[in-house]
């Protein structure tokens, strides 16, 4: 592909001062995400996923290096509202229904009215939370409530999707239910995403291109382009295929691991 | 409706204390009215009589025990002669009349609630702004602890004194010193309520590139109202607190303070008393209005009291 890549970074590097001195969260990370992938960063703790995503997001400053997302600096795509953000928890305003947390970013950005409502219900309907709208947070699952939040980083119609462990709180049946959502929803829009997670089948079934990171310094050890198609039933994780690029994946932390 | 309970039994345990403690504390009075009025009583001097306890002098002279529920200058006076005095100045009286608690209950509240809105509203803008300024927090909020721990007693009167020479009497002073007490719960809790959004929620904020006054509207500002309902409780009853002790040193003629003092002053302790409930009762009464519209707010806002 000639296109030029949606995300791409240049041997980025990011070290935070702490009393006991500085921690290398990200040594030299590579990398190009092309519009309409769907990447999964997988590592252990400290191993920069989150970090890198926050990078994307600009919502951290890289200490050398360069990255850009949609041909901007990731500061300039913030303010551009380039993309949507899913953090670990929903983060719902317990005080709005969740009509008015999706809402929320919409009255930020000043759209009008009537294509509030009509962006309300069609993330609503996205993420299968139609008739919710007058409902209080608090009255939801905890998958419910993390599907609310998805809504609302749809709901400015942003084409790329950052999520961070969106789904690390919730219980297996839960997580592979919003797994197979999350799929048809990609589908459907056609987004880039970026997801962190340490779950390994769930980085397998979700992904088109897998990024393995590993920690002390935080950076990538492997990166896989998955063969399974596109359509991808749950029954997938079954296959030979799919147990071969989780053990590529699982290779991969191991290896990151022997480093230190 | 489950508190209930719980308060009638505090209720009934202080009234017992209170009930026990008014023997043994007017006796001594009592045995010298009794003695004067012909009465037998053991020992038979004052002097001999200051010489033994409340208790044993009422064991020795159980026809004094009824007596001393009735003096007419007691050192404590009983329940039922507070209440008889309170219902007496409160219904008994026409709330025009001088003598009347309800007046004297005005006196009080209105400065009460001018001072409550002053502090409120001056504590919620010095919270603001600690919260929006590095400078203010370093400058402001010292200033704010400081000012708290100078006795409210000692200022009082030099407020008062200070702006009646600068021709400003009447309501406005108490007010001062109400609004004086009642901004600091409000700066402390506006502060702790305006900061609590953590850190992902600001983040959220970050990627919409929100600003400043979008954030304070739509998160700091929502974030902070159960623990501004909390600052007004206090603030409210700091603010009758401080209006009262506005009255005690300065020969104010009308208000609770003034009652009280006026009782101290003329040997007339259930008149202090009356007062004292009274000004309990309009500060529970006070608190109590909050705690309603904090528990309707809160409720339209799908929170829970933090």
């Amino acid at each position: 592909m000639t296109q030029n890549p949606t995300i791409e970074a240049k041997g980025l590097h990011l070290t935070f001062e702490t009393n006991d001195g500085p921690v290398h969260a990200l040594q030299d990370v590579n990398l190009e995400i092309n519009k309409g992938d769907f990447v999964s960063f997988i590592g252990p703790s400290g191993c920069g996923k989150t970090t890198f995503l926050r990078c994307i997001a600009g919502l951290e400053a890289p200490t050398s290096g360069e990255i850009s997302v949609n041909g901007m600096s990731p500061d300039e795509a913030r303010r551009a509202r380039a993309y949507g953000y899913v953090f670990q928890a929903a983060g719902l305003y317990p005080w709005r229904t969740i009509g008015g947390n999706i809402r929320l970013p919409l009255e930020i950005m000043g759209f009008s009215k009537s294509e509030m409502s009509e962006r309300l219900d069609r993330v609503l309907d996205l993420v299968d939370l139609s008739g919710f709208d007058k409902k209080f947070p608090w009255q939801l699952s905890g998958g419910m409530q993390q599907r609310a939040s998805i809504a609302r980083a749809l709901a400015f119609d942003a084409d790329i999707l950052l999520m961070d462990e969106p789904f690390g709180a919730l219980d297996e049946i839960v997580r592979d239910h919003l797994n197979e959502q999350l799929l048809q929803l990609w589908a459907r829009t056609q987004k880039t995403i970026g997801f962190v997670t340490h779950s390994i089948p769930e980085a397998v079934y979700l992904s088109t291109k897998i990024v393995v990171m590993s920690p002390r310094p935080g950076r990538i050890s492997d990166v896989i382009e998955s063969t399974l198609p596109k359509e991808r039933p749950l029954e997938i994780r079954d296959s030979p295929e799919f147990i071969a690029i989780a053990q590529r994946v699982r290779d991969g932390l191991r290896a990151g691991h022997a480093h230190v | 409706m489950k508190s209930i309970l719980p308060v009638l039994t505090v209720i009934v345990a202080v009234l017992l204390i209170w009930v026990v403690a008014v023997v043994p504390m007017n006796v001594h009075l009592t045995a010298d009215q009794a003695q004067r009025d012909g009465a037998v009583v053991m020992p038979d001097t004052p002097i001999a009589r200051k010489e033994v306890s409340g208790f044993a002098l009422a064991l020795k002279n159980p026809h004094l025990i009824p007596l001393t529920y009735f003096g007419k200058r007691p050192n404590l006076p009983s329940p039922h002669q507070v209440a008889a005095e309170m219902f007496n100045t409160i219904f008994g009286k026409k709330i025009t009349s001088k003598r009347s608690l309800v007046y004297h209950g005005w006196v009080t509240l209105a400065p009460t609630l001018l001072g409550f809105v002053i502090g409120t509203f001056l504590g919620v803008l010095l919270a603001v702004g600690i919260v929006f300024s590095r400078v203010m927090d370093k400058s402001v909020m010292p200033w704010a602890i400081v000012s708290q721990t100078i006795p409210i007693l000692a200022l009082a009167p030099m407020i008062i004194v200070v702006l009646g020479a600068a021709g400003i009497h009447g309501v406005l002073p108490k007010s001062f010193i109400a609004a004086y007490l009642s901004f600091f719960p409000v700066v402390v809790g506006m502060v702790k309520g305006l900061r609590s959004p953590d850190q992902m929620q600001l983040d959220l904020l970050r990627t919409y590139s929100t600003n400043n006054n979008q954030g304070f509207w739509k998160l700091r500002l929502p974030s902070s109202t159960p623990y501004l309902f909390a600052s007004l409780k206090i603030g409210i009853s700091a603010s009758l607190i401080g209006t009262i002790v506005a009255e005690l040193p300065t020969g104010a003629k009308a208000g609770f303070g003034a009652r009280m003092l006026v009782g101290d002053q003329y040997g007339q302790p259930i008149l202090s008393w009356a007062a004292l409930f009274a000004a309990a009762l309009t500060a529970a009464a006070l608190v109590g209005i909050i705690s309603l519209i904090e528990r309707g707010t809160l409720r339209k806002m799908g929170m829970k009291p933090a």
